[in-house]
């Protein structure tokens, strides 16, 4: 790749393994596929898990690993949500891409080569059920010529008969150890410096997301400089810092209304995020010492309920308000229902 | 020209409340490896005058040289062609738009139209190639369809083209895209940095501020610059010289708003319902979001009511508000929402006065 590309782009993408060995902590399906490239033999795949394990990074790097860069073109089909993928597309597309004969298996340019072609369908989970159910046909009248990858977050959102044609591979969130040698790697190619209580914060704080800790770490390097503490990541991780939740939940404790609805608005106008509110209110009641485990259940019902409705698209002010309202009829042992309610 | 629009800041140096976030910015664009960036925070606290000044600090002062193009893409959905307009701002360097306004069909702007522009690198006069900035405005109200399709995009574009994505709430974002950027959260101007804008003003406008005059409008803001310059010009409308206690007269609508539970607090029955679903009507037709009706409806009755009933209130406020994002006639659970007040409000009034 030309140097200028190289230097523009933005890191997460500079250190995308381009071959499966380099792909960290996910050693099944490296396994797998490392057996493919001496073999060439590789059965229908569908890769899920948390975003940034590395899926998309296995799939392109097995493609490209498969046919090299010149028949990778006329070998490789990569889907993804950014193209329209409804029935109709979905079969014209394929259709037309796997009904080009591909040459026998010959070894080309020291590439395997084998004689099928792939077609990557990523972020798979996004596809409506229809378009999933008009590509089991396809996969099957199209089996002798093509492999097809599935990539997804949820693997519940696969219909049952795409997902049992296929070997199914777990990318798992990346532990601290895995996380923290990747990151060093990344350190000491761009000359930085992070201690260890910084790597540990790192790493906490994208959990097990890969691309998030790159782009911490670039985001920080960036405007802290070379040498980077605990604390400046922090601050470009969007996590709220501790006290906040601490006073939204002092606020609920002392049972005035007012003051927990002033807390609320803070928080509001500080622009933190309510779901990442939600989760941190969530760790520190489920650890904290002085609230008795029914206080607990009844606020953590209720936390959850808020965090689908956020998913739904709901205000957020109005429904950290209902959960702090809850929250402090919990810890001052207000009755659970409602008084007028009829 | 308003006085929000003459004293926006027009470069990173001369922005006056987010001084340190202004920094922050210039030091990261500083290098051509500058990762996608996801502005967030409340309404009027100033995202858009940053990313400006951010577009302006990438690019020199051809970024604010702009045209403004209503166009319309003809794009082939498989079966069938659909049109779709959309508004866009653009420089040289780069595009600005608002995919969420063409509404249901917004994936298609992501999949045809963003990843069109994304493609496309520009190269200079020395033909060397550089990236293009596309500025997404509103992305919190991008369907999730769309959110899925800038996945890959933001990925396998990065070299020839940078996102700035601006939005309210982050927590409507989807996790894999906020995986994708920076984020940058941009707070809301504190009533005091509110009141050093509002003196820079004064001072600009020759105008003579009485002690603790700005404060007051600060204080009546809810803590948007945005609000607080337009109200400030408004007052100097309206009476100049400045006195300390002059009315900061509140929004038109919002005074609607006090009518309203003025209204349902003194009667609670079929017939004042019904009066009130025409001042309901009101609103919606003058464009107020109903999110925005309802939570100020809220705002108010918390103002007066008896702390017992607050959190009953503040619940069903919660929860009409999640079944109107979820159906889609937010008149029904405007209404809803009054007609459970009325009924609970009823209900205290007697257990409490017989
Ligand atoms: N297992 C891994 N080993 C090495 N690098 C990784 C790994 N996982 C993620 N990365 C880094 O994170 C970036 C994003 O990874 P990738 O695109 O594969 O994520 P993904 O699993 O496809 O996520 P999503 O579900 O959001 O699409 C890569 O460019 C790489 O830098
Ligand atoms: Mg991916």
């Amino acid at each position: 790749m030309a140097p200028i590309l190289q230097s523009s782009q933005p890191w997460v993408e500079k250190y995308r393994p381009k071959q499966v060995k380099d792909v960290a902590h996910q050693d099944e399906v490296v396994r797998v596929l490392t057996n493919t490239l001496e073999t060439a033999n590789c059965p229908h795949m569908l890769f899920y898990g948390p975003p940034g394990t590395g899926k998309t990074t296995t799939a392109l790097a097995i493609a490209h690993q498969l046919y090299g860069p010149e028949l990778y073109k006329s070998r490789v089909l990569e889907l993804n949500a950014s193209d329209d993928r409804g029935i109709n597309v979905v079969r014209t597309k394929i259709k037309d891409f796997a009904a080009v004969a591909v040459g026998s298996g010959q070894r080309q340019g020291g590439y395997p080569c084998p004689p099928y072609k792939i077609i990557i369908l990523d972020e798979a989970d996004s596809m409506t059920e229809d378009a999933q159910n008009a590509l089991r046909r396809t996969m099957e009248t199209y089996s002798k010529v093509t492999r097809f990858f599935f990539i997804c977050n949820y693997i519940s959102r696969i219909i049952e008969p795409l997902a049992s044609r296929c070997a199914k591979f777990r990318f798992k969130p990346l532990s601290e150890e895995i996380m923290i040698s990747r990151i060093l790697h990344i350190c000491k190619e761009e000359g930085l410096n992070l201690d260890a209580e910084a790597l540990s914060t790192l790493s906490t704080i994208s959990q097990g997301d890969l691309r998030r800790a790159i782009t911490y770490l670039q985001g920080a390097a960036r405007l802290f400089g070379s040498s980077i503490t605990s604390k400046d990541l922090i601050s470009v991780s969007g996590v709220i810092p501790q006290e906040v939740v601490g006073a939204l939940l002092a606020a609920c404790k002392s049972g005035n209304f007012d003051l927990a609805n002033k807390e609320v608005n803070n928080v509001i106008a500080e622009g933190y995020p309510v779901s990442q509110m939600l989760s941190q209110l969530f760790e520190v009641v489920v650890e904290a010492d002085d609230i008795s485990d029914e206080q607990k259940a009844r606020i953590c019902k209720r936390l959850g309920a808020a965090d689908k409705c956020l998913v739904d698209g709901a205000d957020e002010y109005l429904q950290l308000l209902d959960v702090a309202s809850n929250t402090m009829r919990a810890l001052c042992n207000m009755p659970q229902e409602f008084s007028y309610e009829t | 020209m308003l006085w929000v629009d003459k004293y926006r800041p027009k470069t990173l140096d001369q922005v006056i409340v987010h001084e340190d976030a202004a920094q922050n910015l210039k030091k990261l664009v500083s290098e051509q490896d500058c990762p996608h960036l996801l502005f967030y925070g409340p309404s009027g606290s100033g995202k858009k005058t940053l990313v400006m000044a951010l577009l302006r600090q990438m690019f020199g002062s051809s970024s604010e040289k702009v045209k403004v193009e209503n166009k319309t893409w003809k794009i082939d959905a498989g079966t069938r062609n659909i049109d779709i307009e959309l508004t866009t701002l653009s420089s040289t360097h780069h595009v600005e738009m608002n995919p969420s306004d063409v509404g249901f069909q917004d994936r298609y702007v992501v999949q045809e139209i963003i990843k069109e522009m994304a493609k496309n690198r520009p190269i200079d006069t020395k033909g060397k190639k550089g990236f293009k900035v596309l500025v997404l405005n509103e992305v919190d109200k991008l369907s999730r369809e769309a959110q899925h399709s800038l996945r890959r995009t933001m990925e396998k574009y990065s070299a020839s083209c940078r996102l700035i994505l601006c939005c309210n709430s982050s927590s409507k974002v989807t996790e894999a895209i906020r995986s994708r950027c920076l984020n940058i959260r941009i707070n809301a101007p504190t009533e005091d940095q509110i009141v050093k804008v509002l003196e820079f003003i004064a001072k600009k406008e020759g105008l003579q501020l009485p002690a603790g005059f700005a404060a007051r409008v600060a204080e009546k803001s809810n803590r948007s610059l945005r609000r607080a310059i337009l109200s400030f010009e408004t007052c100097r409308v309206q009476q100049y010289p400045f006195t300390i206690n002059q009315v900061i007269s509140p929004m038109d609508w919002e005074e609607y708003i006090s009518e309203i539970v003025s209204d349902i607090m003194k009667e609670q029955s079929p017939k004042r319902l019904f009066q009130v679903r025409g001042k309901l009507y009101e609103l919606l037709i003058n464009c107020i979001p109903p999110e925005i009706i309802l939570k100020r409806l809220l705002h108010e009755l918390l103002r007066k009511l008896d702390a017992e009933l607050k959190h009953e209130v503040c619940h069903w406020a919660a929860y009409y508000e999640h079944r109107m994002r979820l159906g889609q006639k937010a008149i029904f659970h405007l209404e809803a929402f009054i007609a459970k007040f009325m009924s609970i409000y009823k209900a205290f009034l007697i257990a409490t006065f017989g």
